[in-house]
Parts: C-alpha cells; structure tokens; sequence
C-alpha cells in the first residue's frame, strides 16, 4: 500500500540548498518533478493549521526564475503574456499567463518589474526549461532571456504573524510599506540582503524572499528561531497544496494545462484582450470570453461520504461531464471537497452531481470557490 | 516503531490479530507513519466474503488514497465504525483502537503464512 522510494532513483533529483538541513526538522521527502523536497515536517494538519493561524516557513527553491532584460523587454513580454504589463510600476509584481497558439496554458507565473527595462519571471519548476525554451524561441526586439533559477533560492513565509516575525530580522525596511504584490529588492534580513516580495500561495498574508542560495540556510534558521515564540512552524508539499487549494489557486498540472485555457480555469482576471498588443493564444481566449467556455473549473463538496481525488469522473445522472482535477478533506473546512474541470452547461452553483470514487457514484454539489477567504 | 510480538503482519503493510477463530485486522504503525494524517478511512460491510489478497477498502490521508488488501480469506463479522468519524485514530492508536475489521478465517493456517514481527521489521527496514 506504500510506495517507497528507491534509493538509487532519489540520487538523481535535484536538491535545494536547503536539503542538508530538512532532517534536523524531521522532514519526509518525495520526488516532485524531478526535485527531492519535503511533502510535510511535523504533519499536513498541523503545518496547514499553523499558516492559517500563525505562521508557515516553506523552502521553495526549486521554483524557476527567468530574466528577461534589454530596451525591448516590457514590449516582448506584453506578447507572450496574458496580462498587461503597461501598468506595473517597478516594484510590483503580477500573476500572468503564458499561453500557447490554441489559448491553452503553457505555464502560470508572477513577473516581477525589476526595473523599466528587466522583468524577473518566476515559473514552475517543472515547467522552467519548457518555458525558457519558448521563450528562446519568440524572442523578439533586443532582448536577452536567461534562465537563472540555480542562482536563487526562495522561502515563503506565510501566515497572520508572518509580518510581525519577519520584521524582527529585517531593519532596514518597514514591512508595513511593502502592500500585497509589491516587493522590495536589496531588503537586509540579518547580515544578508533578498528580494523580499509580500505574496505567496496560501491564501494568507505573507512573504516570498528571493535569496542568494549560499543565504538560505542562514534566513531558515533565523526565521525559525526569532519566530518560535509566534509558533512558526517548517511546512512542506503536502500543506502548500491543501492550503493553495483552500484559497482556491490553481496548480499547474492539475487546474492548468497545456490543455486548459486561463479563461476555462477561471483566471480571466489575468488575460486583458483589450491591451494594445496582440498576445499568443488571444484569438481563442477571446472567443471563449465572449461565448463562455464550453468547461470550466468549479469547486465541489461532497454530500454523502466520500473524497474526490484528482483524475476521478464527475458525472451528471450517470453520464460523464468532466473530471476532478483536486480534491482532500479540508483541513480547515472539515470538509470534503474538490475542484473539477466539467461541461459548463452544468457548472452553475448548487447543480448536483456525482463523483466516481472507486466505482461507486457519491453525491455532492457545486460550491462556489475559493472554499476559503481570509478574514 | 512499534511492531506488537503477538502479531502478524502482510506485506502490504496490515497486522492480524488471532483470537480463536477470528482474525482483527488493521494497518501498521510503520504505514500510518508513512501515510501521514489520516482523513479518511473506508471499511467493507458486515457479510463481505473476502479472498486473501482482495482489496477491501481504502486508507486517505491529506495526501494520498491507500487500498487496503485482505491479508487472509474469511467472511468480514464485524468493522470498526468508529473510524468513520474519528480516522485519526488510525494515527493514534494504530494496533488498538484502530482496527479496522474482524474476519472469521476459512483457513486459519493462513494466518502462518505471514510474516512474523522479525520478518516485518527487516521488511521496513529496507
């Protein structure tokens, strides 16, 4: 019942700089797209708890970072992005999308406006050479792509009392003026500098800090220990997805696809068809905002007994009608729910359906997302 | 990890308990270690006949979906409907209050083909 894993096979991943450390915090790795990362620490329920109510510390230095500099480079990325960058002050970041011809999603990332002429892109990791490549190969105007994720490493910090133990390491700056989705570059966090960027993928107040990988294990363990007080707690895998899937974020793979456009997962928020450069994959995007989607990714809960996992059947009085692309117990709801890409013509709120859980059909019904708000 | 001397164990990672001609039947603490904070926990009902091997209900956690095999034949007499609404006892109290089903065995020397609490812990040593 227990894959194990095998020796021989974990060698080969990729490891953060932080790996030499995981064990002193009692971690249990797993291979996640070729990277051996820690799925949990002291336990899903716990970590998950912990950010919603206190604060998290995740190690999340196998995301991938792309620069893309040169006088060309707001025009180049305005068409190979969904959202507009016209906008973006420096210092500011944005959720994008990096769509393919047919409007489906190469990748979802935040472009962070480093100056008027460089932009920092940080990707998904198993996505990093796909998107560099493409990148590469739409490469227009004077411009230069380079992918230098093995420089960084990245933590999020993530929780209510994510400000409060920060701030005692970092003195050069007032947390209080770096808003939600901005950042501030060359922060000191103790005797060293990152890039500190108030975001993250929980659903809770946080930070993402961009620093020099040799810097790591120094901002892990401060963090840790000026914040034991505020009870931070190391999180892993298993409760940034439980925890992103809450606050109802999509996941690459699962929500999104090559195969899935931003508009079906939802994200029309981040596609601007009305800014003034055409974009890759607009015409298709377009169309689907003007005649609605014909799937759509929408949030459901159980009625009867039963959880939805990823890949199980929705169906609709015994016929097929789409698919869960996420699905647990809710550690925060206490409930079971999921998210699932379905036939839109049955997706408004409250429709009953089934998922197909080990050849039985369980009843339950759309909610609407996200499962969950900060207060 | 705690491995009971008065055991036997599969290896898909279940122990059985031998009381006369019935057999308890729950999972290991070295699986509920691995699977994390269980959520979840899906037990077949009274009556089921089950082959040795057969797959009869499932384990969640968080995570991930664990199928449960039958680790000897027998008809299932009684299930642990405790769990259905406190699964974390899977965690808690793994070789006690979380078993999960009582068989009365077709064959109890089926119970011998397991591994002893030795044989296991080189199993999950590995």
């Amino acid at each position: 019942m227990i894959n194990r894993k095998g020796g021989q096979v974990m060698s080969e991943l990729k490891q953060t700089p932080l790996y030499p450390i995981y064990k002193n915090w009692g971690a249990k790795t797993i291979d996640f797209g070729g990277w051996e990362l820690p799925v949990q620490f002291s336990g899903i329920k716990k970590e998950h708890e912990a950010v919603r109510t206190k604060a998290g510390l995740f190690d999340v230095s196998h995301m991938g970072e792309i620069l893309v500099s040169g006088p060309d480079s707001e025009e180049y990325l305005q068409k190979m992005l969904s959202n507009d960058l016209s906008k973006l002050k420096i210092n500011k970041a944005q959720y994008t999308i990096l769509c393919n011809e047919q409007g489906g999603t190469i990748d979802d990332l935040l472009v962070y406006k480093l100056t008027d002429t460089s932009f920092l892109l940080v990707v998904n990791a198993a996505n990093t050479d796909k998107d560099f490549e493409w990148l590469k190969k739409h490469q227009s105007g004077e411009v230069t792509v380079e992918n230098i994720s093995s420089s960084y490493a990245q933590l999020a910090l993530q929780g209510p009392l994510a400000q409060r133990i920060l701030q005692k390491l970092v003195k050069n700056e007032d947390l209080d003026n770096i808003k939600f989705f901005s950042f501030k570059q060359d922060v000191q966090i103790g005797d060293v500098q990152a890039l500190v960027s108030r975001s993250g993928y929980t659903g809770e107040d946080g930070f993402e800090i961009y620093c020099k990988q040799e810097d790591a294990i120094y901002i892990w363990e401060n963090i840790l220990t000026v914040g034991e007080l505020e009870g931070v707690v190391p999180c892993g895998l298993g409760a940034r997805d439980t925890l992103r899937f809450e606050a109802g974020l999509p996941l690459y793979g699962q929500e999104l696809s090559e195969n899935i456009s931003p508009i079906e997962a939802g994200l029309q928020f981040a596609v601007k068809v009305n800014k003034e450069q055409e974009f890759i994959g607009k015409s298709v995007l377009q169309e689907q905002i003007t005649n609605g989607p014909k799937r759509k990714v929408v949030g459901i809960e159980m009625i009867e007994r039963g959880i939805p996992r990823t890949g199980y059947k929705v169906l609709k009085d015994g016929q097929e009608i789409g698919y869960v692309t996420t699905g647990t117990q809710s550690p925060t709801l206490q409930k079971s729910i999921g998210m699932a890409l379905i036939d839109s013509n049955f997706a408004e709120v409250g429709t009953e359906l089934e998922v197909e859980i080990r050849n039985k059909s369980v009843k339950g019904k759309i909610i609407p997302t996200p499962f969950y708000k900060r207060k | 990890m705690a491995l009971p001397k008065e055991l036997r164990y599969s290896e898909e990672h279940e122990w059985v308990k031998v009381e006369g001609n019935t057999v308890r039947v729950g999972i290991t603490d070295f699986a509920q270690s691995e699977l994390g904070d269980i959520v979840f926990v899906e037990l077949p009902e009274v009556g089921t006949e089950l082959k040795v091997n057969e797959p009869f209900g499932s384990v969640e956690s968080v995570k991930t979906v664990s199928e449960l095999y039958a680790p000897i034949s027998g008809k299932v007499v009684a299930v642990n409907e405790e769990l259905n609404d406190s699964p974390e006892l899977v965690n808690e109290s793994p070789y006690e209050q979380a078993w999960m089903i009582e068989l009365e065995a077709t064959d109890l020397s089926e119970v011998e083909k397991l591994l002893t609490p030795e044989e296991y812990d080189k199993l999950i040593s590995e």
